[in-house]
């Protein structure tokens, strides 16, 4: 997967969680949560996401690196590489 | 405090055949079914209730996914009883509102949906979902009711089979008699018809209604009855203190007067028309009134065999030598919504008090000599010269009774 690739899933399972979620004035910079009105529940959505559709199993202490658009697909790129 | 008087003044319904009051009682009257045929994962079809209403009207599609459909009905039955009282829930304390909600089951929805996910990843619990335990925790449907509204008085969930809406008003009732708090939203929810496990083990008793026309399947009192028609559904009051409504002038729909619960100690499903019986005797000694008091008894029999004549048995009991007691049965129209049973039921009959109308008990062809009661309304409305006292009966699995005797309100 392409940077852009991973930028687009974790949008497009943001998406799922909230079809009205505004992406518009969205900073890639800033944190996903408070930009997007996700909570703690909504965040876990994106974890078990990731595993149904990429078998990614995410350890808890790397959960802050999925805290940003970008910040995700730094985290996520050596993992999805073959993908 | 105790002494205090109790009304109904507000009401918010979602029902297989409407999503609000005016439209459910018109269709009542006119006894239009909307039962339908649904398709259930490994059951197969089946006459089910189903209800439309504005999903999002009251909460986001977010938290409606988030949530549980008993949660969406209870939110949006909330938001509607509260405008339908004209109340804006400010003008009481946030922490001195009670939510009490009904509940035949819940849990069972999610759960076998979890099951059925988790069977597309060989069944590897790692994919079961983190949403599980906040929509199976009992209180699910009154706690998502709270966080909508911002209420941060006590809310929880009354399990009582399906005599579970009548159990909520009554420990509204209690709760504002004992000052707990000052207003309730009280109600029953049912999303009963998301579960094949609720429906197949129906069948598996003999006990799940089967037609070639679904809106003809809930039958009770007709000799061919053969068993429920299971429902979804919603119906939440507003509870208040007679002076408070009086004071701000609220329409009120009618004074809770009497009630009563018991249990049949007996057995798991069969019903116990002795029993029940001691339980509207009970209700109507509370209610300070005579059986011929009564202007109209709305039934709970749901169309099986043995329920129905073990009702009419307990009613010829009680209320056989009375001349002008009206009885109805409401499941023949919207099927049984069971926690939401008696609340919608009761809904539904309250305009009586205004109209005089009792509305019908449909798709009765052959009526069960069994079930033949005095004052039976079959298939068509009667109009009466007024009805004063409902009797509303609502019973259970486990054996569990319950009866709420609600009066007019006359200034």
């Amino acid at each position: 997967m392409t940077n852009e690739d991973i930028k687009n899933l974790i949008l497009e399972i943001i998406k799922d969680i909230d079809d009205e979620a505004d992406f518009e004035s969205h900073d890639p910079d800033k944190a996903l949560r408070e930009q997007l009105e996700l909570d703690s529940m909504d965040f876990l959505d994106i974890v078990m996401e990731l595993r149904k559709r990429h078998k990614l199993q995410i350890p808890e202490e790397d959960y802050p690196h999925l805290a940003t658009l970008n910040s995700c697909v730094r985290y996520l790129q050596p993992l999805l590489k073959d993908a | 405090m105790l002494n205090s008087r109790i009304v109904l003044t507000g009401i918010g319904l979602a029902a297989p055949n409407a999503d609000n009051l005016p439209e459910f009682r018109n269709k009542l009257v006119n006894g239009i079914s909307e039962i339908q045929e649904i398709d259930l994962r490994y059951f197969g079809n089946a006459a089910a209730g189903i209800c439309t209403f504005p999903e999002t009207l009251y909460r986001k599609k977010k938290e409606n996914k988030k949530g549980t459909r008993a949660g969406c009905l209870g939110v949006y039955c909330a938001n509607q009883a509260l405008k339908d009282a004209k109340l804006d829930i400010l003008a009481y304390d946030a922490s001195r509102i009670g939510v009490y909600i009904g509940l035949t089951e819940h849990g069972t929805v999610e759960t076998e949906n979890e099951v059925f996910n988790i069977s597309k990843y060989q069944y590897d619990v790692n994919y079961w979902t983190h949403h599980h335990n906040p929509r199976t925790v009992l209180n699910n449907p009154a706690g998502e009711i709270t966080m909508n509204l911002g209420i941060t008085g006590p809310h929880y969930v009354i399990g009582a089979a399906c005599a579970a809406g009548n159990a909520s008003l009554i420990q509204a009732v209690q709760m504002l008699k004992l000052d707990e708090v000052d207003m309730a939203l009280a109600g029953g929810i049912s999303e009963s018809v998301g579960s094949f496990g609720i429906f197949a083990s129906f069948k598996a008793q003999g006990a799940l209604a089967e037609a070639s026309d679904p809106r003809k399947a809930s039958r009770p009192f007709d000799r061919d009855r053969n068993g429920i028609v299971i429902s979804e559904g919603g119906c939440i009051y507003v509870l208040e203190h007679l002076e408070r409504a009086i004071a701000r002038g609220a329409h009120i729909y009618g004074e809770i007067v009497g009630y009563a619960m018991n249990s049949d100690a007996r057995d798991f499903v069969l019903p116990y028309g002795k029993r029940q019986a001691e339980c509207m005797r009970l209700a109507l000694q509370r209610a300070h009134l005579q059986p011929d008091q009564v202007d109209l008894i709305n039934t709970h029999a749901t169309g099986t065999k043995q329920g129905d004549i073990e009702e009419c048995k307990a009613i010829v009991e009680v209320f056989g030598h009375c001349p002008s007691t009206y009885v109805n049965n409401t499941k023949s129209i919207i099927g049984h919504a069971m926690g939401a049973a008696g609340v919608l039921e009761l809904a539904g009959n309250l305009p009586s008090f205004i109209d005089g109308v009792v509305h019908p008990t449909i798709n009765i062809e052959n009526l069960d000599p069994d079930c033949s009661l005095k004052n039976l309304v079959v298939n068509e409305a009667v109009q009466t010269q007024s009805i004063d006292i409902l009797l509303n009966n609502s019973f259970g699995m486990v054996g569990i009774n319950s009866t709420v005797i609600v009066k007019k309100y006359k200034d």
